[in-house]
């Protein structure tokens, strides 16, 4: 475990006396992850999905992007198209994994449908199926939610026709959502619904799906870095989130270092000299030297992270802190990450 | 950049370096492609190498894929008008010369239409609504449209080097899938065989799978509307005249980018996923035989002490532990951390290299702020050469 961790002193509030997982989100059932691409969006994901699963709950974590970061991250094999367990929460509970592929999800609404038959296979593998969701840009779209809401709605039990008991089967389902520049669109679906026919299966399903999207079932987080252009990103995104009227959950602050020296700290050449001797450190000038330059970063990373902290501060959003993790994400990390997620008041209330 | 050596059991030697100044000051290289994952700092790098090119003697073009605001800014590009403008401030001394641009995808698109069919016919084909699907928000068409740009660019004999930077998608492959993707889309098969089964049958297509493509398509219209196919069906009778100089155009920029004078930048960050992509990346260039100059690893955390974290995490105990000079050990803390840091980065790095030992590579540290004129750009050139 990395001696940088220090999460541990972050606690249920932020410094402006915020709550950091207030309980309407504990309340949600559907919980979107977004962020500038490369600020650790689907680590973040994961990470919730562990956290919420925690002491005896059921999570599905959902991706959408094809590109198997599920199965990368809980270092499985590639993940069919099924809701597969993936990982054992901590203190009891599981977590599921579903990488949604738009086309497989048309062919199963043809196959509910209009009862296709193995034909639909060689419709896929002639291209038709991607056809027809190219030529319509918000069938995509519409079909991956669609998939999603019906994961949420599921209870347990349930046959095909939906019949089963009240009982969700899922506590809550977390979606790996795409990046900030591409999330309002993608949970657009009134607007991607207009260029579908007026009636019709996928219609009423879209319908469905807009209703949860703007419902306090769902929280949609933003997950960001102390940096210049992700935290303009998620502000935007913010912004962005509210005119289209869906709800906002929490910004996840990533990869927080830790302020070793307070800026107004300044470090005297002959001092540090002094007080690395008395260390047992006898270094020669070109070592000191850098020590200097290192510290010198370290000032300017910290203006800079003051600065776009107060503009965070300013979106009023919960905020929730993760370190980075000295040893990179691998599924031990995960859970280190789930943990700091439920240190700060992260749970799911069933 | 000073740096202890890491144990990695031997099997990793140091990667080759990638001298760039000696890329761009060679004539023979006449364009480079920047390409990587989204977040890794392309734009950035494209630019900054552009302006070094141009410092050092070159005519430079850089086209520009939704560059970040103030990225745009520094350049003096202040709106998308899909034309080079020159860059003021560029130091002329060593004769060259930089103009930069933003591609505006849908203006390229009507361009390449109106290349190829008469006012009248184009006009025809710009007021149909799918039209205007696929030419703003097709998933390939920011892709195909880069291509397409290069291509013009080239054509003009204006500029002696042209940098391109590649759209933000979530996989670099997409920059070259795209174009392949489209025109298979837009040949219209799929769309007469949809719209109009019974026509377009006989095929041995219809064949394979009977009846059922006329349940799929008759689905398939229930799903996205009787006009939406209809529309469709007019745009690609509108657009098969076209097809085969799109096509011509395409095959074209393809083979420019298989020529020699084409160099091909990876760029990355020293994060498993942007590295994983990189390799992806590196193998389909391969694979096409396309020439690879090397990988730019933005965002590095170098050290600036060879002080090991050990002896720093020591010695930053010892002092807390007599209370000692506070600042010092938090100095030493410091230092410990980026230790850390540089450590793994060299460990993800080093799968890269063990998979693509032959691939040269400069890394760019991470900056604290973000690059907002000129001089930033001079700065981060500084660091692509160095």
């Amino acid at each position: 475990m990395s001696n940088q961790r220090q999460s541990g002193g972050v606690g249920l509030f932020d410094e402006a006396g915020v709550e950091r997982w207030p309980d309407a989100l504990a309340g949600a059932r559907l919980h979107v992850v977004t962020g500038k691409g490369g600020t650790g969006k689907s680590t973040l994901a994961a990470a919730l999905a562990l956290a919420l699963a925690a002491g005896g709950g059921r999570t599905l974590l959902v991706e959408v992007e094809g590109r198997q970061g599920i199965a990368q991250l809980f270092d499985t094999p590639p993940l069919p198209y099924a809701e597969q367990r993936i990982a054992v929460a901590p203190d009891g509970g599981e977590v599921r994994g579903l990488a949604v592929d738009a086309e497989e999800a048309l062919l199963e609404y043809l196959e509910m449908f209009y009862n296709l038959g193995l034909a639909g296979r060689t419709l896929r593998r002639m291209g038709a199926v991607e056809f027809a969701t190219t030529l319509a840009p918000g069938l995509r779209d519409v079909l991956l939610t669609g998939k999603v809401k019906e994961c949420v709605g599921r209870t347990v039990g349930e046959d095909r026709r939906g019949r089963g008991s009240r009982q969700p089967l899922y506590d809550a389902v977390v979606l790996d959502a795409p990046p900030t520049g591409r999330v309002v669109k993608f949970l657009d679906v009134t607007k991607a619904m207009g260029t579908l026919a007026r009636t019709g299966p996928i219609r009423t399903q879209s319908e469905g799906v807009v209703a949860l999207l703007h419902s306090p079932q769902t929280v949609v987080h933003v997950v960001s870095q102390l940096e210049d252009l992700p935290v303009q990103e998620t502000l935007d995104t913010v912004d962005e989130l509210a005119e289209a009227n869906l709800p906002p959950g929490a910004i996840m602050v990533n990869r927080v270092r830790p302020a070793r020296l307070p800026v107004s700290d300044r470090v005297d050449e002959g001092d540090l000299r002094a007080g690395l001797e008395a260390a047992g450190l006898f270094l020669k000038d070109d070592e000191v030297g850098g020590l200097l330059s290192e510290v010198s970063e370290h000032t300017e990373r910290l203006a800079v992270e003051s600065g776009v902290r107060s503009r965070l501060d300013a979106a009023g959003m919960p905020q929730i802190e993760l370190p980075e993790l000295a040893d990179g994400v691998d599924l031990g990390g995960l859970y280190e990450l789930a943990e700091l997620l439920r240190e700060q008041g992260v749970r799911h209330d069933r | 950049m000073t740096a202890e050596p890491v144990p990695d059991g031997g099997r990793g030697r140091r990667p080759q370096h990638l001298d760039l100044d000696a890329l761009i000051d060679d004539r023979a290289t006449r364009v480079v492609v920047c390409c990587g994952s989204g977040g890794v700092g392309k734009t950035t790098t494209a630019a900054a190498l552009a302006l070094r090119a141009a410092a050092r003697g070159r005519r430079v073009v850089v086209l520009t894929i939704d560059p970040a605001k103030r990225l745009a800014q520094s350049m003096g590009l202040e709106e998308l008008d899909n034309e080079p403008r020159v860059v003021p401030g560029v130091d002329p001394g060593a004769g060259g010369e930089l103009q930069a641009m933003m591609l505006d995808m849908r203006r390229t698109f009507d361009e390449m239409v109106l290349g190829h069919t008469t006012p009248d016919r184009a006009q025809a084909i710009f007021d149909n609504p799918f039209y205007q699907t696929i030419s703003s928000s097709f998933s390939g068409t920011q892709e195909y449209m880069a291509m397409e740009k290069l291509g013009q660019l080239a054509a003009t004999g204006r500029w002696d080097l042209i940098v391109v930077d590649t759209p933000p998608s979530r996989s670099a492959l997409d920059f070259l899938d795209a174009p392949q993707r489209l025109s298979s889309f837009l040949d219209g098969r799929m769309i007469r065989l949809l719209s109009a089964p019974a026509r377009a049958g006989g095929s041995a297509l219809r064949k394979l799978v009977g009846s059922t493509f006329n349940l799929f398509a008759k689905a398939v219209s229930t799903i996205l509307g009787g006009q939406m196919l209809a529309d469709a069906s007019a745009f690609v009778q509108a657009f098969d005249t076209l097809f085969g100089g799109f096509q011509e155009r395409a095959n074209a920029t393809y083979q420019l980018l298989r020529a020699p004078g084409t160099a091909f930048l990876v760029v990355a960050a020293p994060e498993p996923d942007a590295l994983r992509e990189a390799s992806y990346f590196v193998e389909r260039l391969g694979t096409e035989r396309m020439p690879l100059a090397g990988m730019v690893l933005n965002r590095t955390h170098p050290v600036h002490a060879t002080l090991s974290g050990a002896r720093a995490r020591e010695g930053a105990e010892s002092l807390e532990a007599a209370r000692g000079d506070a600042t010092t050990a938090a100095v030493l803390r410091l230092h410990a951390d980026r230790v850390e840091t540089a450590e793994r980065e060299r460990r993800v790095l080093a799968r890269f290299t063990r998979a693509h030992p032959a691939v040269p590579i400069v890394d760019v540290p991470a900056m604290a702020t973000d690059v907002h004129d000129l001089d930033g750009l001079r700065a981060i050139g500084e660091l692509l050469s160095s």
